[in-house]
């Protein structure tokens, strides 16, 4: 009957939106009269181990197998469904990922558990089990009822805060019992940008675009997103044209965010961009162009040029710190 | 190389997203529909390894007849035969289950689709066709090269991208930069015509979920417009009112 939580680890540390889906985990479990439980694999710190209690989980599970450190999704899928059986779970959460969504869509056949994506708030239970989840790229919501016993809820980032709990977490480890057979997809490299704020798991995206005339101008973005301790994004045309590389691409075919703020400068908003976007608690849009498009979409703006209004803007936001 | 290619018949992504039988049906008025912006990456890199491996390409939709003018135009582009499972998708697992029975009854080296379709954006039904089949299935792939009988790829991940190695059989959830579009040229069109277009009977499958309503979010307030000047004044804003930094 338990809610279980996947968490994810990103550079040694539980990511921040599996943190979240602990809160939400926590907060379903007690609407539901049932314990929220957190699994983790590979290697994982006490001191993480500490976050995801006070994020609301009573209890981990740590799978601690070192194969387990890579993100092979078919053994992490069966490494989350032994825990899931073995602690008799009915509700398996997880934050939305590159590898979460992997993940979920093996386990939701594994488990024989209706999966939803995208899931933007807790669900109803006044009638059944219906989970408000958006589609459309963010332009619509769909509320979906599922119907198996067992369910698997894919959350977005930022639909919720983190809870601050204060208890001692209890870490049971598991053992693997992971046979060869779902290691055969090899991971035999990886490249990560390194001591950034990753752009899903940002609360703050500062982006440019076409505007900002070249890669040599990207420092007027870097600055700022340093202030506000900020990922940096870039439009679909700065990344096809090689002025970033293609894992910073904001939109439609590149990443969707949801940040508390979306700061997009030099980018005029056609609908591709908008569409990875739209989940931002707050936009604000630079551009000189007071006709452009992106300027319907937002909540504050800027007419003017962004060579002028960047570095007034670093100052402005280090001077409130 | 036998390559199966899975496409979604989905609304342009600048159609107008409304519904109509208080908020239960998608309102189709004047929405014009594509191949999935992601399954068209998908079908482009297939139809470049099809011609390097003098392959067979199969472009699958699950779907009822308002597809056939989508799977003709995967035709165009360069698919050797297009099938539909004539049947109305209620759900990821349900279509993924027709995918994964039709792929046990034709073998198939390589299984592409997009990462995600753009309507439902669930980015499920490539894990799950993997799983059903027990093959490995990796989504979201930047590059893919076949080596023999070993795939090379590139999966984008939060901040970077992750090389690996896989053998087939195998699933692919495909993205850009994968392959360019492919835009079918008049050849193209006019061979799509006579190119086969098999329907066959949809598996009787349970789905796990339905949608009960939609709702649209939401209507955004007015932008609030300031100056270069006016800098300070924003980020006092951002600060204090919205608190947002």
């Amino acid at each position: 009957m338990a809610v279980l939580i996947y968490i994810e680890q990103e550079a040694g540390g539980i990511k921040k939106s599996s943190l979240e889906a602990v809160s939400y985990g926590r907060t379903l479990a007690d609407s539901l009269g049932t314990s929220a439980l957190a699994v983790g694999l590979g290697p994982i710190s006490t001191e993480e181990w500490t976050k995801v209690g006070k994020a609301g989980a009573v209890k981990g599970i740590h799978v601690a197998d070192e194969r387990l450190s890579a993100g092979i999704i078919q053994a992490h899928a069966s490494a989350i469904a032994d825990v899931f059986s073995y602690v008799d779970a009915d509700i398996l959460v997880l934050a939305k990922s590159s590898l979460g969504d992997a993940v979920a869509a093996r386990l939701s056949v594994k488990l024989q558990a209706g999966l939803v994506s995208n899931v933007a708030a807790l669900p109803d239970l006044s009638e059944g089990f219906t989970v408000k989840r958006s589609i459309f790229t963010g332009k619509a919501f769909a509320f979906t009822a599922i119907k198996t016993v067992k369910k698997i809820l894919a959350i977005k980032k930022n639909i919720l805060d983190i809870r601050e709990e204060d208890h001692d977490l209890v870490v049971e480890v598991r053992q693997s019992s992971l046979g060869e057979e779902v290691f055969s997809a090899k991971i035999t490299g990886m490249q990560k940008a390194e001591g950034q704020v990753s752009l899903p798991e940002a609360d703050i995206v500062v982006s440019g675009g076409r505007g900002l005339k070249g890669p040599e101008n990207w420092n007027l973005i870097e600055d700022l997103a340093r202030e506000l301790g900020a990922a940096t994004g870039c439009s679909k045309p700065v990344s096809d044209l090689n002025w970033r590389p293609h894992h910073e691409h904001v939109g439609q075919t590149g990443i969707k965010v949801s940040p508390t703020l979306y700061v997009a400068v030099g980018i005029s908003g056609a609908i591709q961009h908008l569409a990875g976007v739209n989940s931002s608690k707050k936009i604000l849009v630079i551009n000189k162009d007071p006709e452009a498009p992106f300027f319907k979409a937002a909540d504050y703006g800027i007419v003017g040029d962004a060579f002028e209004v960047l570095p007034k803007l670093t100052d402005a936001v280090k001077a409130i710190k | 190389m036998k390559i199966l290619v899975c496409i979604t018949h989905v609304p342009d992504t600048t159609s107008r997203i409304q519904f109509t039988d208080n908020n239960t049906t998608f309102d189709q008025t004047g929405v014009q529909y594509v191949i999935g912006p992601y399954d068209d990456y998908a079908l482009a890199r297939a139809v470049e390894l099809r011609d390097q491996t003098s392959g067979k390409l199969t472009v699958l939709n699950v779907g009822d007849a308002a597809s056939d003018p989508t799977l003709r135009k995967a035709l165009a582009i360069g698919a050797d035969e297009a099938v539909r499972i004539d049947t109305v998708p209620k759900d990821s697992f349900y279509v993924a289950r027709q995918i994964a029975h039709f792929v046990e009854e034709n073998d198939f080296d390589l299984i592409l689709m997009g990462r995600e379709s753009s309507d439902f954006n669930g980015g499920m039904v490539h894990g799950m066709v993997g799983e059903l089949l027990g093959l490995p299935s990796i989504s979201p792939v930047m590059k893919l090269e076949i080596d023999g009988k070993t795939a090379k790829l590139s999966r984008e991940i939060e901040g970077g991208k992750e090389e690996l190695e896989a053998p087939l059989p195998l699933i692919v959830g495909c993205q850009e930069p994968i392959a360019e579009w492919k835009i079918p040229n008049m050849r193209g069109i006019m061979s799509a015509r006579t190119k086969p277009l098999l329907v066959k009977e949809p598996l009787s499958e349970q789905s796990h979920a339905e949608v009960v309503s939609y709702e649209l979010p939401p209507a955004k307030g007015a932008v609030r417009l300031f100056t270069t000047d006016q800098v300070d004044d924003l980020v006092k804003l951002l600060k204090n009112e919205a608190n947002v930094l």
